[in-house]
């Protein structure tokens, strides 16, 4: 019986997205900048969207389902940034600066 | 299998460059200190993910993958950094409590990816028997204008609000 090939091992594709999560959690909680932070979060995203991937090509009866769910994903992923980028827009012009540190009052 | 026998392995050298590509531009993008470099780390990051995707037959996510993130998502992230001037502060506060927290975001995220990682390693992935569809462009194109056309239109309008939206928000107080 020889080996099974690389890439038709689903446990490397779920060790990878694990690993992405995990950087972007690990990103979301030392970053100390808006934008750093968003990076971190744009990972976890794409964690997300290996591991539906790496499901729909090695458990689901109808591979499209997968593809168009991840394609949604990414255009609300692209959403979320433009929305996210101009609030971090508006904030540094309300305090010249986006570290958390910095931000610590509301309705200024 | 094949004919020429080293093309398989040929194939797994590709996949684990595509692989540590995804994993190398994630730790860039989370732990450099100037945040340029960050979305540099977040570009090569989606590429290698691309080469994931084309391995795991989609071909056409791989390119939407390129298109949107690296064409799309890390331009608009550089636009921010180039009129917010993001950079991490310079570490200024060497404490005790900063390393101790840092060892401790360190420790919960080996104990998450341990919790993820174990089950799917450990688990009978045989295929499905039957597949309905080939997962080819055509067929996902078919779905998207018929199973999925409500969600199709749905999505079209969120990014049309969030485009109006992130335009209003980012002008208000621009006159001050």
């Amino acid at each position: 019986m020889t080996p099974t090939p690389l890439p038709d091992r689903p446990d490397l594709y779920f060790a990878i997205a694990a690993l992405l999560l995990v950087i972007g959690i690990f990103g979301l909680l030392r970053r100390r900048t808006l934008i750093g932070m968003l990076i971190s979060g744009e990972l976890i995203f794409s964690g997300a969207s290996l591991n539906l991937m790496a499901f729909n090509r090695f458990k689901a009866p109808d591979p499209t389902v997968g593809q168009i769910f991840v394609l949604f994903l990414m255009g609300l992923a692209a959403a979320e940034i433009a929305i996210a980028l101009s609030i971090i827009i508006a904030v540094y012009r309300n305090y010249r600066s986006v570290k958390t540190k910095e931000l610590s009052e509301l309705k200024g | 299998m094949s004919t020429f026998p080293a093309s398989q392995m040929i194939v797994g050298g590709v996949f684990l460059l595509c692989a540590a590509t995804t994993v190398a531009g994630a730790l860039i993008a989370a732990l450099t200190a100037r945040i340029i470099r960050s979305v540099c780390g977040l570009a090569i990051c989606c590429i290698g993910l691309a080469g994931l995707y084309y391995f795991l037959q989609s071909p056409f996510l791989a390119l939407m993958e390129i298109l949107i993130y690296v064409g799309a998502v890390c331009v608009t992230i550089v636009f921010a950094v180039m009129l917010a001037e993001p950079d991490e502060p310079v570490k200024e506060d060497k404490r005790a409590s900063t390393i101790l927290w840092g060892g401790f975001a360190f420790l919960v995220c080996v104990a998450i990816f341990w919790g993820l990682w174990q089950p799917g390693a450990h688990h009978d992935w045989t295929p499905p028997a039957t597949r309905i569809t080939d997962g080819s462009v055509a067929a996902i194109g078919k779905s998207l204008l018929t199973t999925y056309s409500l969600a199709f239109e749905l999505i079209s309008l969120a990014l049309l609000i969030a485009i109006i939206g992130a335009l209003a928000i980012a002008r208000t107080g621009r006159t001050k």
